[in-house]
């Protein structure tokens, strides 16, 4: 362990009814290559990979992997906590949850059953853009898995009793990941902070006033609305041929009719960012004190071309790992910080978030940790990045993109995320081709623009004497 | 590669199709440098190589009055060895991407080694210094020590930590295993550089050291890799000797102002090398597995909405043996999840599993096991607890068979070994005015 990072889980994701799965905050800086190219020769994510659209809408990606005889099946809804009604925070995230209640086919458990006999493993999960559910399986078994889940597209069934009890369970949840964590009380706030008038602002998982009087009815109508197959997409990776999933498909999903019609996902947009906010949570839970900074940024799919390649690459020279300028700074030089770094987060439909974060070491004030990031800051607005660093930052991005051809479900996982938020299957396909166009020019006027204190949300978490307590 | 997960996805595929021991496996032993063990499977697909190795010792091996050593001699081999400082290492890893990493756990060091082929020489290179020769430099030494510090000191306030430090503390009295890997704030200080050296030239050696390799290497080419990397070290380790133990009963109530209660709980558990431990690893997954179905699951969340997860699981060490659960509940339903767990625990040590959740379980356990392989760093650490748990080199084939021959009977004797004691370690962090360990939920030490 290089980094004892104390940085806290900062990613819009929340997975999900079973396990708990960590997932990569940065999803796009992994790949997948089928042919390994020569060091400067661009490698090409999931180049196999084909898409194709059904009668009723639905969209299919097919990622050919012939390796081992197992495939990653998984349903995108282009539906997420953005999407929550006001008053309602949380729907999307408790609809998946009760996704797993039943349908008027098939009872609760049968499902889940027939993946565990299987030996498969399933999930979902719920992001603020979208809501998806997978299973991992022998590739014989996919024809059953794609038919129990276009079941659910259309037959959920509720009753009053298990919703009740699974709404415990998600304010479990909530009190686990959120209420028992200052850290990711303080997250909650600083993204309440920076959107001003987006949804993002709303947490995933919801408000905890709001969770409680979630309904059966709130879920079903949410259901009715977004879970219909023109507004849904499919990604099979593994051992299979599009054929194959083409013609399961068309007797699965197929006869699913299109029974809404969402629309544009057009949500409330930020106005321009003006001020400067800081945002300072003090709890008696915490023991080491902390700090961090979010930045406004567009996502790869709002962004103008390459703006968000040239954040990918500024995040990684600015903070990626102890040859960053951060650490080095910070840790190393200056011996302030046990942890510097940064982030850019760019796979959502309307906006990115570019993140920077620093713990102190021994007692330094968090002032003075505050003035010594935004030396780095400014050095590398003012003056921006060497050819020497953005060519090293390219190689990695290289040899990231072929170890992560290593792992199937990810893959899937990278294509469902980048098209349930508005990105072609070409975009992803190309991306290390375009990092690879990043200049030094890019990545000064990217760091211009957008490491700019009026876009940001600042954040201190501190100890507080405890309260009234032994 | 390709060709192992071909066969292990025939388990799959046929869920009870035993795969034949006569096939050809392509798990290989690699001659190394003498007394080092070393597995290769030799793959080209992806051109790269994980390498995952342990030496036996781990956390255990620290200093009694040191806890704290092998953990901070994990985090510093990689900040400078031989001629290369500390910057130059990492950045010497950082444009190859080359990914090493260290691990101090409790009976092993373990360390992983990741890299495209093309960087290969480089990677044995860097690996061969950061484990003969690190350097151990004031700055990164001090800069390690004060990351670890504010860890230890973070920990003190995390409820999952503190459960752990706690129920190890309680379960394993004046025991290696019951000292804080990362050591306490004060041993953590009084760790000398000697101390670091003394802990590496007496437990980085070939007689106690496991290797898997996974990737696009031959075996003469890993032999040489072997031979570069391991070779100088010396022939035999300087273990301290550890003694066995049975965890210890105990209640544990630490007082934090959550609004959500974490409960931890537990007791003795089963060897690796007992003939009952496949049918104990399987009554675990059917009591609190790590699936949706398992009975704790059902009754604790899908009935009753009191947690959102709960789970239990094996623990085996080199020398003592739990099983282990947790989950974490609304403060004021901690005793009542307690109790219902407690019930649920002692309801299937005398009954057992049904035959139908036998058969599920086995089913599940036989068809996800190809799961474990599906990416080279998975099957590098799978190859390595093989050789760990010393179950031999055909063990990925013999395994399904071995879950496939559990019994009803088997399944029955297991579940009242493991579970029949009850759990006899109970440990809550939460607030202290719902504090649940009352007398009524004490049990008393039947040890």
């Amino acid at each position: 362990m290089d980094q004892r990072s104390l940085i806290p889980d900062r990613t819009r994701f929340l997975a999900a009814p079973h396990l708990f799965i960590a997932l990569l905050v940065v999803v796009c800086l992994a790949g997948f290559a089928r042919t390994p190219a020569f060091a400067d020769e661009p490698v090409r994510i999931a180049p196999d990979a084909t898409t194709f659209t059904l009668d009723n809408g639905m969209q299919v990606v097919v990622v050919p992997d012939h390796r081992a005889p197992i495939v990653t099946h998984m349903v995108w809804y282009k539906i997420g906590a953005a999407d929550d009604p006001p008053g309602k925070s949380g729907i999307a995230h408790f609809l998946e949850h009760l996704m797993f209640k039943g349908t008027k086919a098939h009872p609760a458990g049968e499902f889940s059953s027939k993946v565990s006999e299987g030996g498969g493993q399933e999930n979902a999960f719920t992001t603020a853009d979208a809501t998806a559910y997978f299973q991992t399986i022998g590739k014989e078994r996919l024809g059953t898995v794609m038919a129990f889940e276009a079941d659910r597209m259309e037959g959920l069934d509720l009753s009053e009793k298990t919703v009740l009890s699974e709404r415990d369970v998600i304010l479990e949840e909530r009190r686990m990941r959120i209420d028992n964590d200052p850290g990711a009380l303080l997250g909650e706030a600083m993204n309440a902070a920076l959107y001003q008038n987006h949804h993002y602002g709303i947490p995933t998982i919801g408000w905890m006033q709001e969770m409680q009087g979630l309904t059966a009815a709130d879920a079903l109508a949410q259901y009715r609305h977004y879970y219909t197959p023109n507004n849904a997409i499919l990604v099979v990776a593994g051992d299979v041929t599009p054929e194959e999933v083409h013609r399961l498909a068309d007797v699965t999903f197929g006869r699913v009719p299109r029974r809404s019609e969402p629309g544009e996902r057009n949500r409330p947009k930020e106005p321009p960012p003006l001020a400067a906010r800081s945002v300072d949570l003090v709890d008696s839970r915490v023991s080491q004190p902390s700090w961090q900074r979010d930045y406004l940024v567009p996502s790869y799919s709002s962004g103008k071309p390459g703006e968000a390649e040239a954040l990918d690459v500024l995040a990684d020279i600015l903070g990626r790992g102890t040859t960053s300028r951060l650490y080095r700074a910070l840790v190393i030089d200056q011996g302030l910080a046990t942890s510097a770094g940064s982030y850019y987060s760019g796979e959502a439909l309307d906006y990115g978030r570019f993140g920077v974060y620093a713990s102190p070491r021994g007692d330094v004030p968090l002032a003075k940790l505050q003035t010594a990031v935004d030396a780095v800051i400014a050095d590398i607005r003012d003056h921006g990045v060497t050819a020497e660093e953005l060519a090293s930052a390219k190689q990695r991005t290289r040899a990231q993109a072929i170890y992560a051809q290593d792992s199937q479900a990810m893959l899937a996982r990278i294509i469902g995320m980048a098209l349930a938020t508005g990105q072609p299957l070409d975009a992803v396909q190309g991306w290390p081709a375009r990092i690879g166009d990043v200049t030094v020019e890019d990545i000064s006027a990217a760091a211009k623009t957008f490491l700019d204190v009026r876009r940001s949300v600042t954040g201190t978490l501190t100890p507080a004497p405890a309260e009234g307590r032994s | 590669m390709a060709k192992l997960l071909v066969r292990l996805g025939m388990a799959v595929f046929g869920l009870l199709v035993i795969i034949p021991a006569s096939q050809a496996m392509s798990i290989q032993k690699v001659v190394g440098p003498p007394g080092v063990e070393a597995w290769l499977v030799e793959d080209y697909t992806v051109p790269m190589i994980a390498m995952d190795f342990v030496f036996a010792g781990g956390a255990a091996q620290d200093p009694a009055d040191k806890p704290g050593v092998a953990n901070m001699l994990s985090s510093l081999l990689d900040e400078g060895a031989g001629a290369m400082k500390s910057a130059a290492f990492q950045k010497a890893l950082d444009d190859r991407s080359i990914s090493m990493s260290f691990d101090a756990g409790r009976d092993g060091f373990y360390g992983d080694l990741k890299t495209l082929s093309e960087n290969r020489d480089e990677a044995f290179g860097l690996l061969a210094a950061a484990l003969q020769a690190p350097r151990f430099d004031t700055e990164p030494v001090e800069r390690i020590r004060a990351q670890i510090a504010a860890s230890i000191k973070n920990d003190a306030s995390d409820p999952q930590a503190a459960a752990t430090l706690a129920v190890c503390a309680k379960a394993f009295p004046n025991h290696p295993y019951g000292r804080p890997l990362d050591g306490t704030s004060d041993s953590l200080a009084a760790i000398s550089r000697d101390d670091l050296e003394a802990y590496r030239s007496h437990v980085f050696a070939r007689d106690n050291l496991k290797v898997a390799i996974v990737g696009a290497i031959s075996p003469k080419d890993a032999t040489a890799m072997l031979a570069r990397v391991f070779g100088p070290l010396p022939d035999r380790a300087q273990l301290t000797p550890v003694a066995d133990i049975v965890p210890q009963a105990g209640i544990i109530a630490i007082d934090q102002p959550n609004p959500q209660t974490l409960i931890r709980f537990g007791g003795p558990g089963i060897k690796r090398n007992d003939p009952d431990f496949m049918a104990a690893y399987v009554v675990n997954h059917i009591l609190g597995g790590g699936t949706m179905s398992s009975r704790l699951y059902t009754e604790v969340r899908e009935k009753r909405g009191l947690a959102y997860t709960i789970s239990t699981s094996l623990v085996t060490l080199a020398h003592a043996d739990a099983f282990a659960g947790g989950t974490a509940t609304r403060a004021d339903r901690a005793p009542e999840t307690i109790a219902l767990i407690k019930d649920q625990i002692a309801r299937f040590a005398a009954e057992g599993p049904t035959e139908a959740e036998l058969a599920k379980a086995k089913s599940y356990m036989i068809g996800s096991y190809a799961l474990r392989f599906d990416s080279s760093s998975k099957i590098a650490r799978q190859i390595l607890g093989i050789m760990v748990d010393n179950l031999g080199i055909d063990y990925v084939e013999k395994r399904n068979s071995l879950i496939e021959a559990i019994s009803i009977d088997d399944a029955r004797r297991a579940a009242r070994r493991l579970f029949s004691e009850g759990t006899t370690m109970v440990a809550t962090v939460g607030p202290a005015k719902t504090k649940t360990a009352t007398a009524e939920t004490s049990v008393p030490p039947q040890l």
